[in-house]
């Protein structure tokens, strides 16, 4: 458990990624990298250095890269596919449904920085929407790691699943809120803070901020549960009923837009097995101005003082 | 998941074996009579289950006949075997064609035909391979196959298995452009165990392909993409067992394919309107006649 985060050392969790990946492909020779290109932004260089016939560049054509992974396992291979989140996901959907998850191929697909980790290149390259449309396809995980530790942890998880999945690998550096030998497991949750007065869910770059609103929090009384829900399906729903039940309300908070990701995934639970009081916390549905991903967070409300203040609304009025 | 028709398995393991040995106009003939007991069994389900895409079917049959008869190293009592050959039937519409001949090997029993497309049947209008033994990849949104079966030859060359991995493609099909990406991939890393197969009848669901969108010329769309294309009558046994030999070269295999959609029955062969409609029940005695001929 971490109490504080705000001065603590930043990570890019794509470098955990490649590291962790050398591992595996050293001890595994099934195991391959399918990229579009993407070898500098995806931190495979050294992968290549180290395993060159087992990292398959097909070039800037993402539909190939989805469909070439699923051959790939069909193959017997075990193949990661590591590519830019919103190209991955918006131009390879199709592929992502039809071929991966409804084929039941063991391909896991790695999105890249993903949210707005793109900053000023704009909306085209920021990828808010992939948390709502992979949720939509049946029988794929969607996990969101929030630190080195857990993004580790998740694609061992990942090569050792007999199916396949969906990792959202951060680029926007954030603190480490695990220790290093943690384990994943799909459908549990980890508590990061106790607290009885509201719950914090949240994923990736919002798991050190909520962490942080909770020690803000508790020098004014309140009492902040957070959550890392890092396995956005399947979800930890005992996690998220017992918050329920047992705080005033519940928050999440998620770089993504809130038409389909953790928070419909709560508010769809909540509403229809025990009715809690909510704020959805995320990007409008609407495209990001120009500004760096550190502007573009404060700017939607996604800081630390952001979840602070939708505690304070839902500590402060209402029954339990 | 359907399971192995043990009996019609040994059938087919041995009816393999003997054109293995057999000379080239008697395979030709087995084929022949194979590729007409296919459409007889494709017609009935399509009559049961009242859809189905006839016309795209027979245009298919003779070439997936050729592949499973004489060709393609498979075996329905190990479906996933790790040095099977591979076929992914990207024309997932004609799924109807595929379950026929799958029953045929013994991939699964040919009673279960009979639940084509019915509620809760592993026979989906599309194939899906949890389902369904044979099938490699599902399949049925246009385009998806080709990039699966460049993965699939990579794999086979990455792991030293040697497999042959074949791919079919309808001809409207190659509007989409995914598979110019992958017929790219392929060219670039020369996959000579691949062979694409284009079904060319020269019609897509609406209209003839060169009215809706050109494809001519394709032979040379595929060579400039690093590709050794040979073309063949698509239901002339012996020219589709020439073609489906092992590529010569580093270069992998086009076969384009000329064939007549709804093949085999008079009054829907080059009709567009027979890309899947149902026959009456007039309409099918007739083509029972014709395809028992």
């Amino acid at each position: 458990m971490t109490d504080t985060v705000a001065a603590a050392p930043l990570f890019d969790c794509r470098k955990a990624f490649a590291e962790e990946l050398i591992a595996l492909a050293t001890a595994d020779e099934r195991v391959v990298v399918v990229c579009n290109d993407s070898v500098g932004s995806s931190n495979l260089v050294k992968f290549r250095e180290l395993f060159p016939d087992r990292l398959i560049n097909v070039g800037i054509a993402e539909q190939d890269l989805v469909g070439v992974a699923a051959g790939l396992a069909n193959g017997g291979l075990l193949p990661f596919v590591s590519a830019a989140a919103p190209f991955l996901t918006g131009r390879a959907l199709e592929q992502i449904k039809a071929d991966v998850a409804y084929s039941h191929a063991r391909v896991v697909l790695c999105g890249q920085s993903p949210g707005m980790a793109y900053g000023e290149l704009g909306p085209t390259h920021h990828s808010i929407e992939d948390l709502s449309w992979i949720r939509a396809v049946a029988d794929l995980p969607v996990i969101v790691p929030a630190d080195p530790a857990e993004t580790r942890a998740a694609i061992r998880w990942a090569a050792a699943h007999d199916g396949p999945s969906f990792l959202r690998i951060g680029r926007f550096a954030v603190p480490a809120v695990h220790p290093d030998d943690i384990t994943f497991q799909p459908g549990r949750s980890r508590q990061l803070t106790e607290g009885d007065d509201v719950t914090v869910i949240a994923v990736g770059t919002m798991v050190s901020r909520a962490v942080d609103a909770a020690a803000r929090l508790r020098d004014e009384g309140i009492a902040l549960r957070v959550i890392n829900m890092a396995s956005i399906e399947p979800l930890d729903e005992a996690a998220v009923l017992r918050a329920a039940s047992e705080t005033r309300g519940v928050i999440t908070v998620e770089e993504a837009t809130v038409t389909g990701g953790l928070g419909a995934a709560v508010a769809g639970l909540l509403s229809q097995q025990r009715p809690t009081r909510m704020r959805i916390l995320g990007v409008p549905r609407t495209f990001a101005p120009t500004g760096s991903t550190e502007f573009l967070l404060t700017h939607f409300g996604l800081t630390a003082d952001g979840i602070a203040a939708a505690a304070r609304q839902l500590a402060g009025d209402g029954p339990r | 998941m359907l399971t192995t028709d043990d009996a019609q398995a040994e059938h087919y393991l041995r009816l393999r074996r003997r054109l293995a040995d057999g000379d080239v106009a008697d395979v030709a003939a087995t084929l022949a009579e194979l590729a007409r007991q296919v459409r007889q069994a494709d017609l009935a389900m399509i009559r049961r289950a009242g859809l189905g895409h006839i016309g795209s079917d027979f245009s298919v049959i003779d070439i997936l006949v050729t592949l499973y008869g004489a060709v393609m190293s498979v075996d329905p009592r190990a479906p996933l075997a790790a040095d099977r050959d591979r076929l992914i039937l990207s024309k997932g519409h004609t799924a109807g064609a595929l379950y026929a001949v799958l029953a045929q090997c013994g991939f699964f029993a040919e009673s279960a035909l009979e639940t084509f497309a019915g509620p809760l049947s592993p026979l989906n209008g599309h194939p899906n391979r949890t389902k369904v033994p044979g099938v490699e990849t599902n399949t049925g949104p246009l385009g998806h196959g080709f990039p699966v079966a460049v993965g699939v030859a990579l794999a086979s060359r990455l792991s030293g298995s040697g497999h042959r991995t074949f791919v079919i493609l309808g001809d409207g099909e190659l509007q989409e452009g995914s598979n110019w990406e992958a017929a790219m991939t392929a060219g670039h890393h020369r996959l000579s165990a691949l062979t694409a197969v284009v079904d060319r009848n020269m019609l897509q669901q609406g209209a003839r392909t060169e009215e809706t969108k050109r494809l001519e010329p394709l032979a040379d769309k595929w060579i400039s993409f690093g590709w050794d294309v040979r073309e063949c009558d698509g239901h002339d046994h012996r020219e589709l067992l020439a073609a489906f030999a092992p590529a010569v070269g580093d270069r992998p295999v086009c076969v384009i394919a000329h064939t007549t959609k709804g093949k085999g029955v008079s009054f829907m062969e080059d009709r567009v309107e027979w890309h899947h409609k149902v026959p009456s029940q007039e309409q099918a005695t007739t083509a029972f006649e014709e395809l028992a001929r």
